[in-house]
């Protein structure tokens, strides 16, 4: 099963390899990472999308939390989260395509970033099904170039 | 007063209590090798390879329970370290390790004896630190031995560049205390957890008791002692876990796992409840997984979560230090009544009988079983054994019974060749009243025999017992069993006269061939109090190590000496590495 695994660290030179390297040496995988400095500049956050069953889950936060440097570790999954991830694409647009490449856009609340002579610059935040619905909804010829940023979230509880 | 970095280094160092460093210069620690020649307080140990210096720093503080220190140059300096600290991460060993770095503008650039030391060590580390500025030196010390010795134990690195060494700035004091809000220490365990493992406890009839190395690092031999006679439970150890309980204790069942007792195996396999008190269900103890103690509830005492239903699952996991979860449980059981488990005892009285370490004697070779019973003999039980890695080691731990803690010292973990000798260098400089032997065999030794010349320069008297066999053993073993006795590359041919070797480095150097001459020569070896003394022992070179799980079994499908016939192939044998 898919988990957002969040993790507050130490925002030091080597702690993002220290995470990453836990998850190659174990054999864990990484589907995304995200990471930056939270409004405590000494802090990073790092949200990690991993898959597997309930005990190698257990042990990726066991294992993260074993880690010196790391503060917090929470599966964001495990409680009620919100999750968003950032889509840069650039979608190439003709003069027969531009009213449906146009309409898709406004369905899915895509905003147009930069605009060339046949293509457009597109962005859209929302959980991964999303972005995948909406790249899914243009065919493959059209979509010139994808630059995901990987899921961050935040737990809902204040 | 201003210091150099490199001062405020070694004045760190005597803040934190060492005696002993085991290292190399180099370039980069040029500045701290002169910041050393002017203390008095710290003995350092100019050992022949930086491997021999981890080892060295590793068995010091195996054997003393205090953290080992260790410091190299950069570059191949602390890449030669690299295998020594892992063998005391997988062991859970606290070292210190302090390696010189090229200095700071010349990081990345490759320089000259350049390597990534904090990224290289990372995977093998409880934790490390560069050193970015001279005003961090002595935090950083502060926390490295802090975070080393608490806990579950580990080695942690130090990288600090050569400039910062050379750098100055005013004195300051040596911090106190360490507060790191991403490292808290695990201390007593939630009564909760103590009281479910408690009830669990009352209710067994045919409990186990299998204790690890976390009762000899975590100092809770006591503790376990009281524990295991308040419930005349049976009580099994680990490779790593030996000495915690006294081996000639009757509660004790001797050790298990593939090359464990009978009885011990069997008890495990017919338990209903097993408390693991600091042990990791390591793949060497479980046997096959899927035949683990199938019909047991299983208590975990362990100080580290992430240990906790690692391997196995747990149905009563307690966490915390194992010396203080040993006492509560202690506490608890007191308000609880046990059940009578006089019949497992008897069950486990006729496993007993099938005697599983016995083994038959050979007119005119030397049994290596024999050697490692004359050593018990010899030294009345009382020496430190170190070992290296193979069979050897094995026989060692099977046939040396050890009564207290920090008296056998191996590498379980990694299995590290080459770690006995630096080993038993360290032992005898942190316990210089006790004897020290280090039971190794042809192969291993020749890993590290250069600490030879070390062990000449500090007079640290050690017998080194090598089984010599002519063949890496275990691979033999393993090819006799697995591959159709294709002995690819496990015979070494072209040995030295190990005897010449030992005089040439200024030790004593006996050859033994006879079973008539072992006990005598081993009495002599021993009469040298202050001589290192090599005692190059032949040895049957086709014995093998029994009992023994093949590879895919459980812990009721043991293989006994003599006694089953073992098929010359075992496809399942392959999978087991």
């Amino acid at each position: 099963m898919r988990h957002i695994i969040s993790i507050q660290l130490e925002n030091e030179a080597g702690a993002l390899s220290r995470v990453a390297g836990l998850f190659s040496a174990r054999g864990f995988n990484i589907e995304s990472l995200t990471v930056a400095a939270t409004n405590d500049p000494t802090l990073s956050r790092m949200t990690i999308v991993s898959v597997g069953d309930d005990g190698i889950i257990e042990q990726i936060v066991k294992q993260v939390y074993k880690l010196v440097d790391v503060v917090k570790v929470t599966d964001l999954t495990a409680t009620e989260h919100i999750e968003r991830e950032l889509l840069l694409v650039k979608i190439s647009v003709a003069i027969d395509t531009q009213a449906k490449v146009d309409s898709q856009l406004d369905h899915f609340g895509a905003k147009i970033i930069d605009v060339a002579e046949d293509a457009y610059i597109v962005e859209l935040a929302g959980k991964s099904q999303k972005i995948n619905d909406f790249l899914n909804a243009f065919n493959a010829e059209q979509i010139i170039e994808v630059s995901r940023t990987g899921v961050t979230g935040v737990c809902q509880k204040i | 007063m201003k210091l150099n970095g490199a001062q405020i280094l070694v004045n760190s160092l005597k803040k934190e209590g060492v005696s002993h460093i085991f290292g190399y210069p180099g370039g980069a620690v040029l500045h701290i090798y002169d910041a050393l020649d002017a203390c008095d307080e710290i003995k350092h140990i100019l050992v022949r390879h930086e491997q021999g210096a981890a080892h060295g720093a590793d068995g010091y503080a195996r054997a003393s329970g205090k953290c080992g220190v260790t410091l190299v140059t950069s570059g191949p300096g602390i890449t030669n370290a690299v295998t020594g600290i892992a063998t005391a991460y997988m062991d859970s060993i606290p070292m210190v390790i302090i390696s010189g770095q090229v200095p700071s503008a010349l990081i990345g650039n490759d320089a000259f004896q350049e390597v990534d030391a904090v990224g290289i060590t990372r995977s093998c580390v409880k934790h490390n630190f560069l050193i970015k500025d001279i005003s961090q030196i002595a935090s950083t010390i502060k926390k490295a031995f802090h975070i080393a010795t608490t806990g579950r134990p580990g080695p942690v690195l130090i990288d600090i560049p050569k400039d910062i060494t050379i750098a100055t700035i005013e004195e300051q004091s040596y911090p106190e205390k360490v507060e790191m809000r991403s490292y808290q220490v695990v201390g007593r365990a939630d009564a909760t957890q103590i009281s479910t493992a408690a009830t669990l406890i009352a209710q067994a009839k045919k409990p186990i008791i299998y204790a690890g190395g976390g009762c000899v690092i975590g100092n809770a031999d006591q503790e376990l002692r009281e524990f295991t006679r308040n419930l005349g439970f049976p009580i099994t150890q680990t490779l790593m876990g030996l000495g915690a309980y006294p081996a000639t204790d009757k509660q004790s069942l001797g050790m298990l796992g593939m090359h464990g007792t009978y009885e011990s195996n069997m008890a495990m396999h017919g338990s209903d409840c097993v408390i693991a008190v600091g042990a990791r269900f390591d793949d060497r103890v479980t046997a096959n997984i899927d035949k683990f103690c199938p019909t047991a509830k299983i208590i975990h005492i362990d100080i580290d979560p992430a240990s906790i239903s690692k391997n196995v699952a747990v149905d009563a996991p307690i966490v915390g230090d194992v010396k203080s979860v040993l006492v509560d449980l202690i506490t608890a059981m007191k308000d609880r009544s046990t059940q009578n488990i006089d019949s497992w005892w008897q069950q486990i009285d006729k496993w007993r009988s099938v005697d599983s370490m016995a083994y038959a004697n050979k007119p005119g070779v030397i049994k290596p079983q024999r050697v490692i019973e004359a050593l018990y003999e010899v030294t009345k039980g009382q020496s430190i054994v170190t070992s290296d890695v193979g069979q050897h080691q094995m026989w060692a731990a099977q046939y040396y019974p050890f009564d207290e803690p920090r008296r056998w010292i191996n590498s379980g973990g990694l299995g590290t060749m080459g770690f006995g000798l630096p080993a038993a260098m360290g032992a005898k400089l942190a316990c210089p009243d006790l004897d020290v032997a280090c039971v190794t065999g042809e192969g291993s030794i020749q890993m590290m025999t250069q600490e030879l010349s070390t062990m000449l320069q500090y007079a640290t008297p050690v017998k080194i017992i090598n089984l010599n066999n002519g063949y890496l053993g275990m691979v033999r073993q393993w090819q006799e069993f697995f591959y159709e006795k294709r002995y690819s590359m496990s015979y070494m041919e072209a040995l030295p006269d190990f005897v010449k070797l030992a005089e040439s480095y200024g030790h004593m150097g006996i050859k033994v061939e006879q079973e008539s001459d072992l006990i005598p020569a081993l009495i002599e070896a021993f009469k040298q109090k202050d001589r290192t003394v090599f005692l190059d022992i032949i040895t049957d070179s086709s014995e093998n190590v029994f009992p023994m799980i093949p590879s895919g079994a459980g812990h009721n499908e043991m293989l006994l000496a003599g006694r089953d016939e073992m098929a010359s192939t075992n496809d399942a044998g392959l999978n087991l590495v």
